[in-house]
């Protein structure tokens, strides 16, 4: 039955064995990663994103911001002294999906995070000639204006919840009073905010009292991005990478 | 197969499959081709054994090479580091003075501080450490938190009002405006008054009411001439240079709801080497003030 004239004739032979073939080479490459200790190396300090900090992450994919800018250091020394400790695997653990991105007409933001003023931050994403003339990046002015409805940011940490992202249910039932006072320039609710997210910022990101904005969820995601691993503590392994 | 047909020009087999009475010659591979694939082959092989390559229950293999991406990074720094490992101990070991009154150390300082300017601080800067609106500009000599090179050097570790480090410079000024601290009529006249100082042209009569203002209230920082205070991070007022802007419009919207400006703290992020080789770049850059003795 298996013989080549057979199998060439027959074409639900044909896709059911080519599927095997394929499938034993896809088990072979992608399986391990899910049990080889290096691969899944825990690292303390991650943490979920705030919901701040989620949602300027969803500003930041609707943008296409990864377009133009990866967020992956590789073990290199020229990439590591220009943007800092190369990147682990756990540091986009909570990442759906991961913004690695694979090209650099920008710089890399993986530890972009308090490397710039908010000031900055805010001028930069709004004229980014302003503060680098030889930029080529588009401006997102915009961002001042939106204001983001909170109603709906619980629903997006309860999609992350389902697939594998360690919310528990009070971070989802506080998300949305979350959101509001990491964004506060009154401090009111930061406390909480830090109990459930360690290593959290809060202040008004985007300049404008008393108003949510996109500026105020993206610049607070930037100024996170790459904060949470303290590299004067971590130990790297270096066995077989 | 058991019937090869045989092409009655050629005198070669063919395939057995017929298109429209086309039939294909069943050629045998050109040699060079065949045993390019089994060199391929044979590299592979060696490849698997030299390399990590294999996963197994608790890890892959690790080849006999003992390849690491990591291990190799460890090395490729290690080497550069070791490179100049003797003027990074004297850079990290020396006084900044003393760098900088040693030429080889200066030049080996000055090179790696305009490295480390380029990746790290020209996004606020400027290239040419010109600055901008809101950014200073580090060539001269209008310094708000001192021009030595320990003043640098301090500003470079620990940030100005960069809140995560207890250390940082901080000046908050009072919104004097938005606070309803002076009203609209007095921050005009001590507009006036300031204009004055950083002899630009100016109402009289305004201001020679603001000078009371100013007096009361903005001496303590700004000094009595508008000189600057340093030690609080008070700019200088009597030189029309300003962070944001010297015309009348800028110095009533700064006394009204100032703005703060905010550089990090590089010690978390640098190591000191690094800084220090920054505060003597920074400092040559034109503007570089001795201490005063």
């Amino acid at each position: 039955m298996f013989n080549h004239a057979t199998i060439e004739r027959n074409a639900t032979i044909l896709l059911v064995l080519g599927f095997i073939t394929v499938a034993i080479g896809g088990i072979v490459e992608i399986a391990p990663l899910f049990y080889l200790q290096n691969t899944i190396e825990k690292v303390e300090g991650m943490r979920p994103y705030t919901p701040l900090e989620l949602a300027g992450r969803n500003v930041y994919v609707r943008e296409g911001c990864y377009t133009c800018h990866s967020q992956m250091i590789r073990p290199f020394r020229d990439e590591t002294e220009r943007y800092g400790h190369y990147s682990l695997a756990a540091e986009s653990m909570y990442d759906h999906p991961f913004q690695w991105g694979s090209k650099r007409t920008g710089p890399d933001l993986a530890r972009v995070g308090n490397r710039y003023s908010d000031d900055w931050h805010r001028e930069h994403l709004a004229d980014p000639r302003s503060v680098v003339p030889e930029s080529v990046m588009p401006g997102y002015p915009f961002l001042m204006q939106a204001e983001i409805d909170t109603k709906y940011i619980a629903d997006h940490l309860r999609a992350n919840q389902l697939i594998g992202v360690p919310y528990t249910d009070e971070m989802v039932q506080s998300a949305r009073a979350d959101m509001i006072a990491q964004a506060s320039d009154t401090g009111e609710g930061a406390e909480d905010l830090m109990k459930r997210y360690p290593k959290s910022q809060a202040r008004d990101f985007d300049g404008q009292p008393g108003k949510l904005t996109e500026m105020d969820a993206l610049v607070a995601y930037l100024q996170m991005l790459g904060t949470l691993v303290d590299f004067s503590t971590f130990k790297a392994e270096t066995e077989s990478r | 197969m058991a019937s090869r047909e045989k092409d009655e020009i050629s005198g070669i087999e063919t395939t057995g499959h017929e298109w429209d009475g086309i039939k294909e010659l069943n050629n045998p591979l050109p040699r060079w081709w065949l045993w390019t694939f089994y060199g391929c082959i044979a590299f592979a092989l060696g490849y698997m054994i030299a390399y990590p390559a294999w996963p197994l229950v608790s890890g892959a293999t690790p080849g006999l090479l003992g390849y690491s991406s990591r291990a190799e990074f460890v090395k490729e720094v290690d080497s550069a580091v070791s490179a100049q490992a003797a003027q990074r101990e004297m850079v990290k070991t020396l006084p900044l003075e003393e760098i900088r009154n040693n030429a080889d150390l200066l030049q080996f300082a000055v090179a790696g501080g305009r490295a480390a300017f380029r990746v790290n601080c020209i996004q606020c800067h400027g290239s040419g450490a010109a600055g901008g609106k809101g950014y200073p500009n580090l060539n001269d000599d209008d310094w708000l938190w001192g021009g030595t090179l320990e003043q640098i050097h301090t500003t470079l570790q620990h940030g100005i009002r960069y809140l995560a480090d207890p250390d940082t410079r901080q000046s908050p000024m009072p919104a004097f405006g938005a606070d309803e601290i002076l009203t609209p009529e007095q921050i005009n006249d001590v507009a006036e008054h300031v204009l004055s100082l950083s002899a630009q042209p100016f109402d009289a009569a305004a201001a020679s009411r603001g000078s009371t203002v100013f007096a009361e209230n903005c001496v303590a920082c700004h000094g009595a001439a508008g000189e600057g205070l340093r030690e609080f991070g008070g700019p200088r007022l009597s030189d029309p240079i300003a962070l944001y802007a010297a015309d009348k419009a800028a110095i009533v919207a700064q006394v009204t709801r100032p703005r703060h400006g905010v550089m990090p703290a590089w010690n978390t992020r640098l190591d000191e080497v690094t800084i220090k080789q920054l505060a003597i770049y920074v400092h040559s850059l034109g503007g570089g003030e001795m201490p005063v003795p």
